[in-house]
């Protein structure tokens, strides 16, 4: 098949399977190596990320997955390799400036604002969308007005879109830890980001909400045409959902490509049914 | 009874994020305006003014502007009392050298001239936490208090060391100095407490307030998500130093009158509003007012049953008040975090549902 990463040329697009369009090249990491100390998470590791894709990251504990996500997001500045977003070469950027470039994420333990209810935590989310300044908040007049009623209306919407009416004010300390992923998901989605990042959107979850969330993120992609790259351990969801897959193991990139062609890749079988690591 | 929701619907969004959601709020908030400003005005007494009401009311927004540091953007500050002093001092240089402006003015300026010289002690924030930056911070109290006392610039000089208020007039009432009559000092307090206490409000419903709020409760996450956070900590120090700053003022210009800096805003006063906050409730405006009032009204409630009525001596009575405060702070701390305002919060709760248990 075409879809081997290194034939597509980066303005390239391709159509999937099930018939959707998919861009050109969105987030291009080249080469990218990030140390600890001694201990090298990420080694010599390049591969990119389309518009409108779904992609998924797969590799056993310790691979490198998550130091990946944080690359992108800047919380982690590799040692070596440039991240190309959009075209360009991405400068040194803070993570907060990432996120308000259109990068949002949710985190493999949930990273949510346990002090806060959900419509404040989903609300945080919108930061990007929000730019009245502190004098005109402090005298509730103006844009600070108009603003929340508007990003209000907004997060109202991506509410309904993930079922999670009942619950907008509780807090969220107080929620079982399934709704929790799932207000994670509406906080990176009120961003109404280019780009999602999904650090384990399921673990720990029963087979029904692992539904209900890949349901929601296939949703995600189709309805709002969001690009989304997802780390995920279970093997039967990444296949159902991730048009392109790229393989982790000891930091370095083993596999790339479809599922099906991952599916039959050597170095991957080994990895995931050879040695066990730990 | 009448405390429901019922018939109550929210039609908009904006009446859904109104400060009073429920009714018989709304209505109690504007009864206690009524009354605080179109009755206790007549009749005030002296004793009411100073022993209970004036403090009360400075505390409250000394509680409020500690509150936005620590309760919402959970930066612990032990510095509440050296920011008072720079309020405090502020206010007297620009009283004394600009006689002929309103001091109503001036005392907005001080809170502004404490907000830039919180702002410039909170930069430690962007890189401690926690027990490292309260440290940090108590450093800024006891250095603060020694430039004070050490700098005769700042007290103009005087022999004694002291500052004095001069008397000032607002609308042709003297509202500073030993001739300022009971309802005036009341009623400047009360107008900077409502505009404390309303922008408080405002910036804690909006985007600035949820940026503090993602800060303390997960600085990291925040980040990633889109919290710029030199801006949140920083704009935290500032707007909470401008109130220290405005209850610094008053507490010199309209309560006392004349202070010696490590008397008036030691340490001591530091801890004091901090136990306010924990007390009235980490993170709530009304658990701010809670507090101050809650530690306003305990030694006077103390002296009257303690001395008056039992005869016991004063100095037992002291150490009786410090034993309690420090039990209800360890309660409060394990128990309780969201203190006051949230053991009201719960009987409301109940009452919403009462008679039926579910
Ligand atoms: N902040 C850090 N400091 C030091 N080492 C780190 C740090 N973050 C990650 N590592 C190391 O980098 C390696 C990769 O970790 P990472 O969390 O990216 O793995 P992962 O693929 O997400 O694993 P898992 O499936 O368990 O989530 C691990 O050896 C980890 O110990
Ligand atoms: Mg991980």
């Amino acid at each position: 098949m075409m879809l081997e990463n290194q034939t597509l040329a980066p303005s390239d697009g391709y159509v999937t399977a099930d018939g959707r369009q998919i861009g050109g090249v969105m987030m291009d990491l080249r080469n990218i190596t990030l140390r600890f100390g001694g201990v090298e998470a990420i080694k010599d590791i390049s591969f990119d990320i389309r518009e409108g894709e779904i992609r998924a990251i797969i590799g056993p504990n310790g691979a490198g997955k998550s130091s990946m996500l944080n690359v992108i997001s800047g919380f982690y500045v590799p040692q070596e390799g440039e991240v190309w977003f959009n075209g360009a070469k991405r400068p040194p950027t803070k993570p907060y400036q990432v996120a308000r470039q259109g990068i949002a994420r949710t985190f493999q333990n949930i990273a949510l604002f346990e002090g806060m209810s959900v419509l404040d935590n989903v609300m945080t989310g919108r930061l990007r969308q929000m730019s009245s300044g502190l004098f005109s908040q402090a005298l509730w007049w103006g844009k600070a007005q108009t603003e929340e009623v508007e990003n209000r209306a907004a997060v109202e919407r991506i509410i309904d879109f993930l079922e999670i009416q009942s619950i907008r004010k509780t807090p969220v300390g107080r929620l079982p830890y399934g709704l929790k992923k799932r207000v994670e998901l509406a906080r990176a989605l009120a961003a109404e980001p280019h780009l999602l990042l999904l650090d384990e959107p399921m673990a720990g979850m029963n087979v029904e909400e692992k539904e209900d969330m890949s349901r929601f993120i296939l949703d995600v992609n189709d309805e709002f045409g969001t690009t989304i790259a997802l780390i995920e351990h279970d093997m039967g969801v990444v296949m159902d959902l991730s048009d392109r897959v790229v393989v982790m193991d000891y930091g370095r990139k083993i596999g790339d490509g479809t599922p099906e062609e991952v599916r039959n890749n050597e170095a991957v079988i080994d990895a995931y049914l050879g040695v066990s690591h730990d | 009874m009448f405390y429901r929701e019922a018939g109550d619907f929210k039609t908009s969004y904006v009446a859904d994020s109104q400060t009073f959601p429920l009714k018989l709020d709304k209505v109690g908030f504007w009864v206690t305006m009524m009354v605080a400003w179109g009755v206790i005005p007549f009749v005030i007494t002296d004793y009411w003014a100073s022993a209970l009401l004036v403090p009360f009311l400075i505390y409250a927004i000394a509680a409020i502007g500690l509150n936005i540091l620590t309760g919402y953007c959970g930066q612990v500050s032990l510095g509440t009392g050296g920011f008072m002093a720079v309020g405090a001092y502020a206010c007297y240089k620009l009283m004394t050298s600009f006689p002929d402006v309103n001091i109503l003015i001036h005392i907005l300026l001080s809170g502004g001239i404490t907000a830039a010289v919180g702002t410039a002690f909170g930069l430690p924030s962007l890189r401690i936490k926690g027990f490292y930056l309260a440290v940090a911070t108590l450093a800024a109290q006891f250095f603060l208090v020694w430039l004070f006392n050490k700098v005769s610039w700042f007290y103009n000089y005087s022999a004694s060391g002291q500052i004095n208020a001069p008397e000032r007039l607002v609308a042709g009432f003297a509202v500073t100095g030993p001739a300022s009559p009971a309802w005036a000092q009341y009623l400047v307090c009360l107008f900077f407490v409502t505009l404390c206490a309303l922008i408080a409000r405002n910036l804690t419903r909006g985007s600035v307030g949820r940026s503090w709020m993602a800060i303390r409760d997960m600085d990291i996450a925040a980040e990633i998500i889109g919290v710029n956070p030199l801006r949140a900590k920083l704009s935290a120090f500032a707007v909470s130093s401008f109130f220290v700053g405005i209850a610094g003022a008053l507490f010199f210009a309209v309560y006392l009158g004349a202070v010696e800096v490590g008397e008036a805003f030691g340490i001591q006063k530091s801890f004091l509003v901090l136990f306010m906050i924990i007390i009235g409730g980490l993170g709530s405006i009304f658990g701010s007012f809670a507090g101050a009032a809650f530690l306003v009204l305990l030694p006077v409630a103390l002296k009257i049953v303690g001395v008056d009525w039992l005869g016991w001596p004063t100095d037992l009575v002291a150490h009786f008040q410090l034993v309690i405060v420090g039990a209800l702070i360890m309660f409060f701390l394990i128990k309780e975090p969201h203190g006051l305002a949230h053991i009201w919060g719960l009987a409301k709760e109940k009452l919403r549902r009462w008679p039926f248990p579910y």
